[in-house]
């Protein structure tokens, strides 16, 4: 901070009327993360210097991870692209997407990246990244209801994971657990990329009846400024500016303490109290305080509303006293919340924080100044137009070129690695991948997530999609999945984004859910590399494109750059998150196949495509060629069919197929079941390719025998090829593929199971029972 | 008949599981009733649940501080009178913290959280809360505690074990390394019972793994009922 700054010790005070007097004061805004070019234009703004307070929230809301400035003109072509959607009630811009999910509920969803502060501090950059997902939620006026999660790490035997990766799942569990949040989902992944900056993306979903839907606006002169929650400490300051937007380079500057520390028990209360003060019709406009702070909460309700707010700030209650101006405004103190209530309304208001033992204080008024002004004990130091904050933002057109080398990279074809050929190798290549980290059982990270709290979880890992019921009467439910293959968007970035979203959309339509909506969060490296930034245009391109035809909308997003550690990046990963709905939750369809006897089907067609399989991955160690085809029409086509057979009770099971392929599909439905398969290669086809080929665009799928013809009717008349590939064994505990080899389920559960907790129990763990 | 039964289900700051709680009452014929930690009034309950969650974000040690709030007077009070009270999980921990039960509830031997479906066995079927249960029934509810090891001095234990008063055991997995695989208590007068896992989540086959956990809210409704005949 500048030398001059002020400080509640009696050190003199940066007002405005100062920066008026002293205008060539030098001005730390390189430090701040400002360009030469920005800061003039804050003064370009102003008409002067900005005082050390407005450079504070300069700097933070004109940081990337708050102002989108790199991203912000190829993100449009969401908006740009957005297919008519009668569903879609807010889009982008909001703290979270709204859409219709019939019978007068509506449902918001969004995921946040919280990477950099999990790779300082796992535990607490976790927690704080679900608590920040969950306040996004609930500023939209909804109860929060599932989260889910996406999250990528290093190598699972490398000695950095080991650290990560529990204090991650911890952090998660710890936070969401005591929230009262089923964790309904998700994926993990590991690739060596992630090794210095993992993923940690968490989603959250929450509903609520058409008419309670919130915006973040400050309308109405005279209305109070309310901030409610947590005390503002000195947790966090900088946090958006330094964490988020700066990559770790070795010999940089130290700045890494600033992770914010999560406190699940006020956030849960801070979610009573919100939905009560809602409930009660006591909230003009609500806003949560997340990155940035008080900086952001005020600059964009007012910013939204009428345009001028007024607010006390050594009215904040403060956990240290010795806080400067500066650092309260920055502060990423969790557990916060700004909401502009009428005069009148303020005695409820404050009753009802009361009876959640939830603090409340006026802090500010709304006016129509246009103006942004904050005091400090009777001394105005910030002046602001609050548009030139919140939403003026600068706007980079980032060079962008497709690298030389990504040419080789997709030369380097699959086709020449090694294939198993005879039963026996099949048999192992099958064993080998199942046991590997990016297949294996993840019970080992989502037993330490409570699924059931809330009582309406109908689906959850290893389903293939979470799925709750919204409502109890009805049971008008949502399914929600996110995924997303970092390396095929390495090796094609434009139809690996479009892989990620066929994957997630494909994974919700298998459950019965109708897909509706996308969030992303589109995790990267520098943009200031044009090699990042052309995987990044291209991926936006690819999901923008792909939710057209589809005929999905984005609502809403994040995007996390800098991911990288000197000048490695990771691998491209834009993961998408979909959002369906399902009429009746009843309907649901699992993996389970159960002990029936009945036929298996693959739906969709099979290709010779091993560039950037699993087998590829975990067999060869290797990374080239093009990714699987992605035609997104048949994707729609499989979808309808999976959707409609599910709402006819057409199916006893379904699963897609992705990572793996085929084999690794029928293993997860036999283990998950405990009950076998007997499968036949049909003739022509390779075994190999046909077992571990990762196409797109497929399902495997259990019909109903009595109703088997008509499911088969419903798929020719969509055009969607079927093949029957085996049947249901219920008296034999073993998977077979006839002529070729057999496994037993035994010992498919015993080496899905052993991986994770191989490396990962640090204690004797589970006990077992005397009886 | 049974719908006139008026069962209370606490709400302390930081429960979590209360609604789940209600929805079971309802789901077994009773009437749930909605009581506040705050208030020490019992609006005439016939029986109570102390519901699962992070009672005071469990932040000193788990029920140190609900004990105190002002309905915990009034529960105590009126259940060393003979009325029902369950504890799931942190109202287990509650009612040890209380000392309406023997022993203490520690850190999961694993270190970890654990959610899981959890097979038990139901040993006691005298009690308020289990009398629907057949003695020696395996039954399967979630599970999912930080702090669920059951810990007890030997000598407590095998009062427990003599005295019938152990209501469920942990079968095949023991997941948190409880003392003798315990996963439930009674005092000895079998209104109060303490259980670490979650029957209230086992009473719908669609959003549990079954519905074997409703039989602990259609116990209460029926000892309440036998109790009025008498």
């Amino acid at each position: 901070m500048s030398p001059d700054r002020g400080a509640a010790d009696g050190a003199v005070t940066d007002t405005v009327a100062r920066a008026e007097r002293e205008p060539d004061a030098l001005q730390p805004y390189a430090e701040l993360g400002l360009k030469p070019d920005e800061y003039q234009r804050i003064r370009d703004i102003l008409g002067r210097r900005p005082t050390s307070a407005e450079l504070a929230m300069y700097s933070v809301m004109w940081s990337e991870h708050c102002s989108y400035k790199s991203s912000k003109v190829h993100l449009r072509q969401f908006g740009e692209k957005c297919p008519p959607s009668p569903a879609l009630m807010v889009g982008i811009g909001e703290n979270a997407g709204v859409v219709d999910i019939g019978d007068g509920w509506a449902v918001t969803f969004k995921i946040e990246s919280h990477n950099h502060p999990s790779y300082v501090e796992p535990y607490q950059g976790a927690a704080t990244g679900v608590g920040g997902i969950v306040r996004d939620i609930m500023s939209m006026g909804a109860r929060p209801i599932a989260v889910v999660d996406a999250l990528r790490f290093g190598p699972l035997d490398a000695p950095d994971t080991r650290r990560v990766l529990p204090g991650v799942v911890a952090g998660i569990g710890g936070y969401g657990n005591c929230l009262g949040l089923p964790n309904i989902g998700g994926e993990v992944a590991f690739d060596p990329s992630y090794l210095g900056n993992p993923l940690v993306n968490a989603l959250c979903v929450g509903s609520m009846r058409h008419q309670d839907i919130h915006r973040a606006s400050a309308s109405g002169v005279g209305n109070l400024v309310v901030l409610y929650g947590a005390r503002t400490g000195g947790d966090g300051i900088g946090g958006v500016s330094v964490l988020a937007s700066e990559s770790f380079t070795e010999g940089g500057p130290v700045k890494r303490p600033s992770v914010q520390v999560g406190d699940p028990f006020m956030e849960k209360l801070l979610i009573e109290a919100t939905l009560a003060v809602l409930q009660a019709g006591l909230v003009e406009g609500i806003q949560d305080l997340g990155g940035a702070g008080i900086s952001c909460a005020t600059s964009e309700l007012a910013s939204n509303g009428e345009g001028g707010m007024h607010v006390w700030l050594d009215r904040v209650p403060l956990r240290d006293p010795s806080l400067a101006p500066e650092e309260i405004l920055m502060s990423e103190s969790q557990e916060r919340m700004c909401a502009i209530v009428r005069p009148a309304n303020l005695p409820a208001f404050l009753d009802h924080c009361a009876r959640w033992d939830v603090e409340a204080t006026v802090i500010g008024e709304v006016n129509d100044s246009g103006r942004l002004t904050v005091d400090w004990h009777g001394m105005r130091i910030v002046d602001v137009p609050p548009r030139s904050v919140a939403h003026d933002g600068p706007v980079y057109q980032r060079p962008y070129q497709r690298p030389p080398w990504q040419d080789d990279l997709q030369a380097d074809v699959a086709d020449r690695l090694p294939r198993p050929a005879t039963g026996e190798q099949l048999r192992s290549t099958l064993l080998d991948l199942v046991g590997s980290a990016n297949l294996a059982s993840t019970e080992w990270v989502t037993n330490q997530y409570d699924r059931y709290v809330q009582g309406n979880t109908v689906l959850a890992r290893p389903q293939v999609a979470g799925m709750v019921r919204v409502d109890e009467g009805t049971g008008r439910g949502v399914a929600v999945s996110v995924a997303c293959n970092g390396r095929f968007a390495g090796l094609d970035p434009y139809g690996g984004a479009q892989l990620a979203l066929a994957e997630s959309y494909r994974k919700v339509s298998v459950t019965g859910a109708a897909p509706l909506a996308v969030t992303n969060c589109l995790n990267f490296g520098s943009p200031e590399d044009p090699a990042i930034m052309w995987q990044f245009a291209e991926a936006v391109r690819g999901l923008a494109d792909g939710c057209l035809t589809l005929g999905i909308p984005v609502t809403g997003g994040n995007v996390s750059f800098y991911n990288q550690t000197s000048t490695t990046a990771i691998l491209p990963t834009p993961v998408v998150g979909v959002l369906g709905v399902i009429e009746d939750v009843h309907r649901r369809v699992t993996c389970d196949w159960g002990d029936a006897d009945a036929l298996i089907y693959l739906l969709g067609t099979t290709h010779d495509e091993f560039g950037g399989s699993q087998w590829a991955h975990h067999v060869h160690g290797h990374l080239g060629g093009l990714p699987p085809r992605c035609d997104l029409e048949v994707e729609q086509r499989l979808g309808r069919v999976l959707v409609c057979a599910a709402s006819a009770d057409l199916l006893i099971a379904a699963h897609d197929t992705c990572g793996g392929g085929l084999a690794q599909a029928l293993v997860q439905m036999a283990v998950g079941s405990g009950t076998g398969a007997r499968c036949q290669v049909p003739p022509g086809l390779d075994p190999f390719v046909y077992l571990f080929s990762e196409s797109a665009s497929r399902a495997i799928v259990v019909p109903r025998p009595s109703t088997e013809a008509v499911f088969l009717d419903l798929c020719q008349a969509a055009g969607l090829p079927t093949t029957r590939i085996g049947e249901v064994s219920p008296n034999a505990p073993v998977l077979s593929f006839d002529g070729l080899f057999e496994v037993g389920l035994d010992e498919l559960a015993q080496v899905r199971q052993a991986t994770l907790p191989a490396i990962l129990d640090d204690s004797p763990g589970q006990q077992w029972a005397s009886r | 008949m049974t719908g006139s039964m008026r069962i209370g289900v606490v709400t302390f700051p930081g429960s979590l599981d209360d609604r789940d709680a209600a929805r079971a009452v309802a789901i077994a014929g009773g009437e749930p009733v909605t009581l506040w930690h705050g208030q020490d009034d019992l609006h005439g309950v016939q029986a109570v649940v102390l519901p699962g969650g992070f009672s005071y974000g469990d932040y000193l040690r788990c029920g140190a501080i609900s004990r105190f709030a002002p309905i915990m007077r009034s529960v105590v009070d009126h259940a060393r009178h003979g009325l029902p009270v369950l504890g799931i999980c942190n109202g287990f921990q509650i009612l040890c913290e209380s000392h309406l039960l023997p022993g203490a509830l520690t850190r999961n031997a694993s270190r970890h959280f654990v959610c899981r479906d959890q097979r038990l066995l139901i040993e006691d079927t005298t009690a308020a809360w289990t009398c629907a249960y057949q003695p020696g029934q395996q039954i399967t509810v979630p599970l999912k505690n930080g702090e669920g090891c059951y810990v007890a001095d030997d000598r407590t234990l095998d009062e427990l074990e003599g005295s019938g008063r152990v209501i469920a055991r942990y079968l095949q997995v023991n997941p948190n390394g409880s003392r003798r695989d315990i996963a439930g208590i009674r005092n000895e007068r079998g209104n109060v019972v303490g259980l670490m896992p979650h029957p209230e989540h086992a009473v719908e086959s669609l959003t549990g793994p079954g519905t074997d956990g409703l039989g602990f809210f259609t116990s209460v409704l029926q000892s309440l009922m036998d109790e009025a005949r008498r």
